[in-house]
């Protein structure tokens, strides 16, 4: 029998076919998977050094003139210079000065708020270094002059600490202070804002096109449009938020409140198509056997049909918030691509988003930042990526089938 | 859908205090300026323990258009420009209300022109490099050709032999506008038949210097000038235009070419004798300087020592800060909020 058919030339070409087009498949996918493993390994290679920092334990005498002028500045200047007496000439004394944070004055200022000393004490201060010596130390660019850095190596305790700094620091311009703590919270702040309008006014309508409306050559043409405004260009929302939101009604500029709206007028007809496709697949028989009960229309709908489409919903959702939360054109307009170091508080504030920070931390000159680019966009992967686990695990779990 | 509409207003009555009265200072314009804009911020918000100004990053036109937009609390305070402002924009603010605009000098940007340091390091003057970048170049007879240039060998024998490949910014990029004043127009000056047409026919003089090519040899790189240095490191024949301040953090992969001699260095920008450089500003509205907080500290701080001195913290970030007589007139200027006229600009 298998002799015979291996003669059957059509059936002998029917199966190097089916072969081919499965090589063809696993072929597109091992290239498609190196793509991502050569996307991830790129970015964690770069990003890593981002999550380390380095530290010197400085021990700083309290002068007693400074430490009541709150001179802080000076205190650690002379502590450093106490370590390093060769240097002399201002240019060695400023390439000593340039190993360290200018963050260092304020840590002291803040160790000694909470443990107070008295003058004349001499307390450990742990002492930033900076970016530049900090990529030093991590191999990554050479200082033109190792001479300071070698000296201070060998003078006192060096160590590498994982950067909690960089998630609890808003942006800075020193390289070694900058932190995605404002750009995070003010994703968070803009994609909620976004999300729950679009939530709100998105299946409010599905519904109401899918069970109320009348289907009459209105609701077609609303139909169609919906479906065109989800392929309309993000940069046009930022213009219209640009006109509706700041200039006619006054919304204050650069803020999470103002970023959502614009956002959830992008995501919105992404979530009305899912959540009527999700709608639209619940069994009619559902809401006619709750018709037949004498529920009225509204109690059909609100009771039993839209709880079982709510899993559909979710993901139409899930789509529209990845969709949000990597967002950076429309934000240009309304003023959210921007240095903004304090840590927004409220909706109101201004505030910047991921995307755009990785976009502006980009831009910058500074070798550091390269590693700080990387590291804020595996941030933003791994946000996106414990958002979608999450609307997986609650579609799967109140997910029903027919 | 009454609470939902309950809810709305709350939304709405929740960001009304932002609407009450700024407390922050709020600045736009060029993406040159911005690192240093934003590094005076920082110690301004760190010194004074106010609010942090927010830096908008929106090109210089773009600022202009914002700043120009009228007076009041909805618009900005300060916009970065890495050119003077025009007189039309000028003419804007005036006519939207805002009448006196101080103008501050802040320092330079050099415009560099790099390769790898893997590659034989040569100079080029910036007729040649016109005769290397410009889309139409006249030939013996000072007719007007397609560029014919294709190595650095044919513009001058001397030159190395190898492809031109240029990589620069897009049209819509600042820096591309100053690379084409500051190189192309002084470079088409210095040919022969080229200044003739110049005094001839202003207009087509123009055309020519201002259009780059288009085959291949100039590859627009975008607004990115990390771009371009990682280009460069990859391929060491291309060269790259970008801002100095990029070329100074990555000095050991990249090598300057020398323009006419000079090198681009702190020294050679500062004293003039570095061509390729363009003056930058930030520009104040003085009628926010009583309403609101902090915009005299502000300034105070940009021209402070510590910030613009010649060991400040902005030339540290890659400003070259203006020489001490002209840094004594800016300081002066900006301290006294000394209004622009109008037949001061162009």
């Amino acid at each position: 029998m298998s002799s015979l058919n291996a003669q059957n030339p059509t059936l002998r070409r029917r199966r190097a076919a089916e072969a081919r087009f499965r090589r063809y498949g696993a072929a597109a996918l091992a290239l498609t998977s190196l793509f991502l493993a050569f996307l991830i390994i790129d970015i964690v290679g770069k990003g890593w050094p981002a999550f380390v920092e380095h530290r010197v334990e400085l021990p700083v005498t309290l002068d007693s003139r400074k430490l009541a002028e709150k001179n802080y500045d000076g205190l650690i200047k002379d502590a450093i210079f106490a370590r390093f007496p060769e240097a002399q000439s201002r240019g060695q004394r400023k390439a000593v000065l340039a190993l360290f944070s200018h963050s260092a004055e304020q840590a002291l200022a803040a160790q000694l708020a909470e443990a107070p000393a008295a003058a004349g004490q001499t307390v450990k201060a742990e002492v930033l270094l900076s970016d530049t010596a900090d990529l030093h130390l991590k191999g990554l660019s050479h200082l033109a002059d190792p001479a300071a850095i070698d000296a201070l190596t060998a003078r006192l305790p060096v160590t590498a600490h994982f950067s909690w700094r960089f998630f609890s620091h808003g942006d800075s311009r020193e390289a070694e202070e900058a932190g995605i703590r404002g750009a995070l919270i003010g994703s968070l702040l803009t994609v909620a804002v976004a999300l729950g309008l679009g939530l709100i006014f998105g299946v409010a309508a599905a519904i109401y096109l899918e069970e109320f409306a009348p289907k009459n050559r209105l609701t077609d043409i609303i139909e169609v449009n919906i479906n065109n405004l989800a392929a309309v260009p993000s940069i046009i929302f930022g213009l219209l938020g640009l006109a509706v939101f700041l200039n006619a009604f006054g919304l204050p500029r650069s803020s999470p409140l103002v970023g959502g709206l614009v956002l959830s007028l992008l995501v919105l007809p992404t979530i009305i198509i899912a959540a009527r496709a999700a709608l639209k697949a619940v069994p009619p028989s559902i809401k006619e056997a709750a018709l037949g009960v004498g529920a009225s229309e509204h109690q059909a709908v609100f009771h039993h049909v839209l709880p079982l489409a709510l899993p559909g919903i979710l993901t139409g959702a899930i789509l529209g918030m990845a969709r949000a939360f990597g967002e950076t054109a429309p934000l240009l307009m309304i003023g959210m691509v921007a240095f903004i170091a304090d840590v927004p508080g409220s909706i109101s504030d201004a505030a910047t988003v991921l995307p755009v920070q990785i976009y502006l931390w980009s831009d910058l000159p500074e070798l550091a930042f390269r590693s700080k680019t990387a590291a804020a966009i595996m941030v933003l992967i791994a946000v996106l990526f414990a958002a979608n686990a999450l609307a997986i695990y609650l579609r799967n779990r109140f997910e029903r089938r027919w | 859908m009454k609470r939902m509409m309950i809810g709305l207003g709350a939304l709405v009555l929740a960001a009304s205090p932002a609407l009450a009265g700024r407390d922050q200072i709020r600045i736009v314009g060029s993406s040159t300026v911005y690192p240093f804009t934003t590094a005076v911020a920082e110690a301004f918000g760190k010194a004074t323990g106010m609010k942090t100004p927010v830096v908008e990053s929106t090109g210089t036109g773009g600022g202009m258009k914002l700043f120009c937009a009228g007076a009041g609390e909805d618009t900005p305070d300060f916009t970065n420009a890495s050119r003077a402002m025009k007189k039309s924009e000028f003419e804007t603010c005036v006519k939207n209300g805002v009448a006196e605009v101080v103008e501050i000098k802040v320092g330079f940007d050099g415009l560099s022109i790099a390769q790898s340091k893997a590659a034989k390091p040569f100079g080029l003057t910036k007729t040649q490099l016109f005769l290397a970048l410009a889309k139409t170049i006249p030939d013996k007879d000072g007719k007007l050709i397609a560029n014919p240039n294709k190595n650095w060998s044919d513009i001058d024998p001397a030159l190395p032999a190898t492809k031109i490949e240029v990589l620069g910014p897009p049209p819509t990029s600042g820096t591309r506008d100053s690379f084409a004043e500051l190189v192309m127009e002084k470079g088409a000056e210095g040919i022969e038949s080229l200044a003739a047409l110049k005094k001839a026919d202003a207009k087509a003089f123009e055309a020519v210097w201002k259009a780059m090519r288009e085959d291949g040899a100039y590859v627009e790189a975008g607004e990115n000038d990390n771009l371009i240095v990682q280009k460069l490191q990859a391929n060491p024949d291309a060269l790259g235009i970008f801002g100095y301040s990029f070329l100074e953090q990555n000095e050991a992969t990249l090598s300057d070419i020398p323009v006419d001699g000079v090198e681009a260095s702190y020294d050679s920008i500062a004293n003039g004798t570095y061509k390729v450089a363009r003056p930058l500003f930030i520009y104040v509205k003085k009628g926010h300087a009583d309403s609101i907080p902090g915009m005299k500290e502000f300034i105070a701080e940009y021209v402070s020592d510590k910030a613009l001195g010649e060991d400040g913290y902005l030339a540290d970030k890659g400003l070259v800060t203006l020489p001490a007589d002209q840094a004594g007139a800016s300081r002066k200027a900006a301290l006294s909020l000394e209004p622009l006229q109008a037949d001061s600009l162009k």
